[in-house]
């Protein structure tokens, strides 16, 4: 590959990925897993003046729970790592179905979840898992930290809502309140292909009743589509064939898909609907709380 | 007594013996075009079109040329002052090296920067501005042939439309007699899409003019050096002797590197006009948008048919997408190939079939894909057809193909186009397929399942392919012939190396030639080495494509071992002090007759023929051979694929996948399965996911491998291999082409599943690739599904 010329940073500490991010601003672009960024410089469909890369920052590969359950995954925390976590196969079945249908191994092996979530491609898997989740983004800067819900972190498509200045350091998913399940659904024309259609589900439930849902959606959108209706269709009620049609016909009537090489629009909006109704139907339990 | 040899043991016909090849490629010893670092190398890229159909108001290069580091821009109007902007196809029109007039395409060739890296060259390439008036864009026949459709080819005198080319073969009087007395006439109508070879390497050139010797020696990636040397030597007018092919490893072809492209050619240009090593290679978008593709046909046709099921005749029209230049990478006289070869494994008293060829903005240059030319269209439609006629007379698939199959004691026979099969057993191949796969209990399952809301479905394609061009009579390339050659030298030690013509791109070569060798004169295959793709150290031949190296080159070989082992008789006689009617030859050595006992081996007489000749014979054991085949090799095979399809998603799974293959002798088995794996593989691509299509403004979709979708492991599901053998009558060991049965025939059996398990819909077609959304639509809405480009977008 031949890229524009570029300047390359490796800091190997985060105060000093921060005083470079200060010292380049908006000329200066952050890589992670570079999965995405990777392809786009070598098309030359993107250039900037430096690179700052962040792999060689110590300790932000981790992904660990805290007692009551909240998540929380570094900024350098591999797909790879997530495909192949225990944690999340016993806590959390809507991401541990999710990571494996990242794009494909090799991707899976650099590419991270933060970045992926920064990178904020209306095709992207991980927003949609997060979106369902009520995740969050950690963001740092000079001046300190905030947070970022994942539903105000993509501002649209491939834009995020980071300011000048700041590095996404870690993305966290709040603790459960009740008995965790879920799924994610994806139609791929090949294993690596971007989603014709993501659908994710998580649900949090007490006894029969459904006592949180969420419902997102991947690829028939300018950006990924929270289900809002469908997922108040849930709350408060068992599911049975009836809500669940009911959440299903919801969501596909929240998607905004548009006809494309990957399908039309009407047979996508079909795609969710069969999605919902199946990921609500075969949810997988999480293995312990 | 003397130990006889063990063929098997010593690597002869019918060993498995591993790759010679893969040690070398898979331990990263391998040297492919992009590896050769010459002195003084400079870098070329390429500036390519971003519109499909433009006039070309102006190239401003200034700021290029402004770029430390670059050395050369070079423009379409600087080609033309060395009279090359534009260059001959192979089917005998003319293409564009560098636009000067329009661009015709999307990545068609504008510029080319050479600096003295890559990057610069791509930063030079970026600063040139170009300005371009818009025209409307073709994307299809069904557009170019509109009455107000733009003139694509205005460069050409006496074009006034898009047509490029018309043709039709036949018998038209007696078809149309035969469809008068049918009970019943079957039609099918489909568009088999455009697809890519996508060789992991792409293209790429390095040509070394030396201005001192004025020898010109190219590096390059070609399957055919040869010709390309006669090409190069009659385009640029340079003289032969003083060029030199030079073609590595290489990493794939599968036809694409067939052709000539403008990028080999400009970089021969730039070397000559700066004197130095200009290496050209080129990146993967470049190669999906702009080199050889493949297919993109629509085919409608007919089968005329009697009640009982014997098929009477057939006729049907073939549109061709040949893209912005006629440059067919195809070696027949005939316009599209082997087309004709359709329906030839069944008797069929009559057909008839027409052609018609159309410009449009899209990529040039088509190309056999895993195919000999246009053969992959024919068979695919072949299949459908037969699929359609049986579900259209209501009789089962298999009966409907077993009654009209080419029976054994019919051979040679005669198609109805004019081929003629040399030898087969169809209906075995067709029932060890069936016992294969459990051909009853699958349809009772189909049943059983139906009735619980699943949808299974089976699909059978069985086809004969005519592989192994030419013969000299009606295949040629610029003129020259479709033979084929081989040389080999014995040294005094008794090891060996032969020289072919041929050029593997993967197909095993090296591994596979040195058997033929071992099979005719006993020497170990280890002791054999394979040259070749080198024109200064081998000797003509026409390349390797269209599955023609075993039937050509292979034959060479062994026509070349035999002058060998003839001499070698002689030295034999002188050694053992007999005449030479009194030594007989077994596998590896001569004996005297009458007494097994006393012999020499093969090696012994290699010393001799250096060490201790008789008087009067030359020295030396070498020799070469030019093989002319006299017909071209049928191999047959049968496919069955079993699907499960799921109604609410489109998506369908293969269930199970069995290949018949009789390819003739097997010099290779693991080769021969691997090549089959492979073909299979490709067939699944088509049917499933691989095609390059185009929006309606021409732009190209399926220019990288996120759009342009290639199998992975993960989703290829595994094949079932059988084998059949009957040996071509006419080949000296009895073998056929094998490389590209699979990929011909194998894209129908999985399509004819998928409509097998949506039966009751009355659907007659999708068109490949049966995407989810396709299948999905074609159930939901019980119609046919086009896929014919441009592509819908909202």
């Amino acid at each position: 590959m031949y890229p524009s010329r570029f300047r390359y940073e490796a800091p190997r500490s985060l105060s000093e990925a921060l005083d470079l991010l200060k010292l380049y601003g908006e000329d200066a672009k952050i890589l992670a897993g570079g999965q995405s960024l990777t392809p786009m410089i070598k098309l030359r469909f993107t250039s900037f003046e430096v690179l700052i890369d962040i792999n060689n920052i110590p300790g932000l590969d981790y992904h660990r729970a805290d007692s009551d359950g909240t998540l929380h995954f570094g900024a350098l925390c591999r797909h790879s790592d997530l495909e192949h976590s225990e944690l999340l196969h016993r806590q959390q079945p809507t991401m541990a179905a999710a990571a494996p249908l990242i794009a494909d191994p090799i991707v899976r092996n650099r590419g991270t979840l933060v970045g992926s979530l920064c990178h904020a491609d209306p095709q992207g898997d991980w927003a949609s898992v997060m979106l369902a989740l009520n995740g969050e983004i950690i963001a740092a800067s000079a001046e300190g930290e905030r947070v970022i819900p994942v539903s105000e972190l993509v501002v649209g498509p491939f834009q995020n809502a980071l300011r000048q200045g700041e590095i996404a350091v870690e993305a966290r998913v709040p603790a459960p309140k009740g008995t965790v399940s879920g799924d994610y659904l994806k139609l791929e024309r090949r294993v690596g292909d971007f989603a014709t259609v993501g659908v994710a589900v998580a649900l949090e439930s007490s006894g029969s009743t459904v006592s949180r849902a969420g419902i997102a959606l991947t690829g028939v959108g300018p950006q990924n589509i929270k289900a809002t209706a469908a997922e108040q269709a849930l709350v408060g009620n068992s599911l049975n064939s009836g809500t669940i049609d009911q959440a299903a016909r919801l969501a596909a009537e929240a998607a905004q898909p548009k006809t494309d090489h990957r399908g039309s629009a009407e047979y996508k909006r079909h795609v969710v609907q069969t999605f919902v109704s199946r990921a609500l139907a075969n949810r997988q339990p999480a293995r312990a709380a | 007594m003397a130990q006889a040899l063990d063929e098997i043991k010593i690597g002869g016909l019918g060993s498995s013996r591993k790759r010679v090849e893969d040690d070398r490629f898979l331990r990263g010893k391998g040297n492919y075009t992009d590896d050769f670092k010459l002195t003084g190398m400079l870098h070329m890229e390429i500036l390519r079109s971003p519109v499909a159909h433009a006039r070309i108001k102006s190239v401003d290069t200034t700021k290029a040329w402004q770029i430390p580091g670059v050395h050369m821009v070079l423009t379409g109007e600087m080609a033309a002052q060395h009279n090359l902007a534009w260059m001959p196809t192979l089917s005998y029109d003319t293409q564009a090296v560098l636009a000067t007039d329009k661009v015709r395409f999307q990545g068609q060739e504008i510029a080319c920067v050479v600096a003295d890296d890559p990057y610069i060259a791509k930063d030079g390439c970026e600063a040139i501005e170009v300005e371009y008036e818009p025209l409307p864009a073709i994307v299809n026949p069904e557009q170019a042939l509109a009455s107000d459709a733009p003139l694509i080819r205005d460069d050409k005198v006496g074009q006034n439309d898009n047509v490029c080319y018309r043709w039709e073969v036949g018998d038209r009087e007696g078809t149309e007699r035969a469809f008068a007395q049918a009970d019943k006439i079957s039609t099918l109508r489909l568009h088999y899409p455009r697809s890519h070879p996508s060789p992991i390497e792409c293209c790429g050139s390095i040509a070394d003019y030396n201005p001192a010797t004025t020898k010109l020696t190219v590096y390059m990636t070609t399957q055919a050096p040869h010709i390309i040397r006669s090409a190069v030597a009659l385009v640029a007018e340079l003289p032969e002797h003083m060029i030199r092919i030079i073609s590595p490893d290489i990493g794939g072809g599968f036809g694409n590197k067939v052709p000539v492209y403008p990028g080999y050619v400009a970089s021969i240009l730039c070397s000559i006009l700066l004197g130095r090593p200009v290496k050209w290679i080129e990146d993967k978008t470049g190669n999906l948008t702009s080199t050889g593709f493949a297919r993109d046909m629509y085919i409608e046709g007919q089968l005329a048919l009697r009640n009982d099921g014997k098929i009477l005749a057939t006729r049907f029209h073939a549109d061709t997408d040949n893209g912005a230049f006629f440059s067919d990478a195809q070696p027949s006289k005939f316009k599209i190939g082997l087309f004709h070869s359709a329906f030839g494994c069944y008797d069929i008293p009559y057909g008839y079939q027409t052609a018609q060829g159309t410009y449009t903005n899209k990529a040039p240059g088509g190309v056999a894909y895993r195919c000999s030319f246009r053969i992959t269209e024919a068979m695919f439609f072949q299949e459908r057809m037969i699929r359609a006629a049986a579900f259209d007379l209501g009789m089962d698939q298999a009966e409907f193909r077993r009654m009209n199959l080419v029976k054994d004691d019919d051979f040679p026979h005669r198609t109805p186009f004019g081929f003629l099969l040399d030898s087969g057993q169809y209906e075995k191949c067709l029932d060890v397929a069936l016992d294969a796969i459990g051909y009853q209990d699958f349809l009772r399952e189909k049943e059983e399942a139906r009735s619980r809301g699943r949808r299974l479905g089976i699909g059978i394609s069985t086809m004969s392919e005519p592989l192994g061009a030419g013969n000299s009579r009606e295949y040629d390339i610029i003129g020259i012939k479709m033979f084929d050659a081989a040389e080999l030298r014995v040294h005094p030690s008794g090891k060996a190396i032969l020289k072919i013509g041929a050029k593997t791109q993967g197909q095993g070569h090296e591994t596979t030639f040195a058997q033929i060798v071992t099979h005719e004169l006993g020497i170990p295959a280890p002791d054999i080495v394979v040259e070749h793709g080198d024109t200064d150290n081998t000797p003509y031949g026409m390349g390797t494509y269209a599955s023609r190296s075993t039937p050509t080159a292979g034959a060479a070989t062994a026509m070349v071992s035999r002058k060998i082992r003839a001499k070698a008789r002689k030295l034999a006689a002188h050694l053992l002090e007999v005449s030479e009617e009194d030594v007989e030859w077994e596998l590896g050595r001569f004996y005297v007759r009458g007494a097994h006992d006393r012999g020499v081996t093969i090696q012994d007489c290699a010393m001799a023929a250096y060490s201790n000749m008789p008087d009067g014979l030359e020295p030396g054991l070498e020799n070469n051979a030019y093989y002319d085949p006299p017909n071209l090799t049928w191999p047959f095979a049968a496919y069955i694929v079993t699907v499960e399809v799921d109604p609410e998603t489109g998506v369908w799974d293969v269930l199970r996948m069995v290949a018949v293959d009789d390819c003739g002798v097997r010099i290779n088995p693991m080769i021969v399965e691997g090549q089959i794996m492979g073909g299979m593989t490709e067939a699944y691509a088509m049917a499933n996911m691989q095609f390059i299509t185009f929006d309606a403004d021409g732009n190209c979709v399926g220019s990288n491998y996120m759009d342009y979708l290639l199998p992975t492991a993960w989703e290829t599901p595994g094949f079932e291999l059988h084998e059949v053998t009957t040996a071509s009558p006419h080949h000296p060991i009895g073998a056929k082409g094998v490389g590209e049965c699979a990929a011909v025939g194998g894209p129908a059996a999985f399509v004819n599943a998928v409509m097998d398990a949506i039966d009751d819909t009355g659907v007659r077609n999708i068109d490949m690739p049966l995407l989810p959304d396709r299948v999905w639509e074609a159930i939901t809405y019980k119609r046919d599904v086009s896929g014919a480009p441009p592509v819908k977008t909202d």
